[in-house]
């Protein structure tokens, strides 16, 4: 039963990414994308690996989706009707036949060397699980991804974060958006009532999964990804307008986070190594890193949103 | 009895599901499509979820479950909403029967 249920998602995995990419009519595409998100979050429940699940299901297919969605409007303004009978498809010549089939491929032999490198990998010196499981006592946390990520490979964490800051500084520097924005359109009463529905129980699960990060899946980038598709919802139910230029506090926000981790790691350079977290103090630090990277990593996501959504109303 | 319970539960929800993919397979126009899906899935996933509290292991794990059905509903029922009147905003008009027959 559990064979036919893992090859059923196997199939629709290949199925939605196939469709997704060689789909020509756009709008059909990101909603197979989305779907191959979702199948994706699946996959990785299979798996075993909840914590993978969350963060593809929130970030992969939620807001990725979003904003693939919100592009879509833009490329195409106004009605968001399907495309009219366009010829996406130029005819295939042969020449286009045949650079199509050097693609394919170049793309299976590497698939096929790299399958057979994989079975040629030596088995690991180094037994990494049990390795952490030896140190769990010391890491202040109970669940073994969050002891991880924030302890005993938090340099790799705070890299991450750093990296999205930069992404997002590096769009701020770009401006305004080209291209036409979505005609804004009466607001739905329907889907305002939603999003006064939802949001504040979005923002309790958040605050659940960051409390819950310590001991089983969860975390700061899930409750984060939840705290950006919350700001999403508002702003599609026009209840949050757009950050066309983000204010004192608002840059805080978007830093806070990242400062807070950073000024851990300093304070703890005496230790000896980055990051090494006396194991007294573990638990209630990292608590304290997460709670900020939440609010930071929730309003950066949610800013990738939601600072190009206002380029309209820019002068 | 418990077992058998949930059973015919999950069995009517699955009943649903597939009455609804049908339907949304095979309806003339966006709006019976939605109609098909709204319906039929709401109450199929009403029946499931209550099929699987049953099995839950504890009080806490069955109202978690019980609580997805309202939340899928009231965004589903957005969500079909959003879409009809977008359908509607197009000028797409209703399937009528005698339009059909030539």
């Amino acid at each position: 039963m559990n064979l036919l249920l893992d090859g059923l998602l196997v199939l629709a995995l290949l199925w939605s990414a196939w469709r997704a990419l060689a789909s020509p009519d756009l709008a059909r595409a990101v909603v197979l994308f989305i779907v191959f998100g979702l199948l994706m979050a699946l996959a990785w429940a299979r798996l075993n690996a909840p914590d993978i699940a969350l963060a593809e299901a929130a970030i992969g297919a939620g807001l990725t989706g979003a904003l693939l969605l919100d592009a879509l409007g833009r490329l195409q303004p106004g009605t968001g009707a399907p495309a009219p009978e366009s010829p996406a498809q130029p005819p295939a010549n042969r020449a286009g036949r045949r650079w199509t089939g050097s693609v394919a491929l170049v793309a299976g032999l590497l698939a096929a060397a790299l399958a057979y490198a994989l079975f040629q990998l030596p088995a690991p010196t180094v037994r990494l699980p049990e390795q952490v499981a030896a140190n769990m006592a010391a890491s202040g946390v109970d669940h073994p991804v969050t002891a991880v990520l924030l302890n005993f490979r938090g340099y790799d964490t705070l890299l991450e974060v750093a990296v999205l800051l930069i992404a997002l500084i590096g769009l701020l520097t770009l401006g305004p958006a080209a291209g036409r924005p979505a005609a804004p359109g009466p607001a739905n009463p329907l889907l305002k009532a939603l999003a006064r529905l939802l949001v504040p129980l979005m923002i309790l699960s958040a605050g659940y999964l960051l409390w819950a990060g310590a001991h089983r899946p969860g975390g700061a980038f899930q409750a984060g990804a939840l705290l950006a598709a919350a700001a999403v919802l508002l702003h599609l139910a026009q209840l949050l307008p757009a950050w066309a230029s983000p204010g004192r506090l608002l840059r805080l926000g978007l830093a806070g986070g990242f400062l807070i981790f950073l000024g851990v790691a300093a304070a703890l350079l005496a230790e000896g190594a980055l990051l090494t977290y006396p194991p007294a103090q573990a638990g209630g630090l990292i608590l304290l890193i997460e709670a900020g990277l939440t609010v930071s990593l929730g309003l950066i996501l949610a800013g990738l949103f939601l600072l190009f959504a206002g380029a309209e109303e820019r002068p | 009895m418990l077992e058998a319970l949930s059973a015919l539960l999950l069995l009517a929800g699955a009943g649903f599901y597939l009455a609804g993919t049908v339907g949304l397979l095979r309806f003339p126009d966006v709006y019976a499509r939605l109609h098909a899906l709204t319906k039929a899935d709401n109450l199929g996933l009403g029946l499931t979820v209550l099929g699987l509290a049953l099995q839950a292991d504890s009080l806490a794990a069955a109202l978690k479950l019980l609580l997805i059905w309202p939340l899928a509903l009231a965004a589903s029922a957005t969500v079909s909403h959003a879409i009809a009147r977008r359908a509607a905003g197009l000028g797409l008009k209703p399937w009528r029967p005698e339009e059909k027959r030539p």
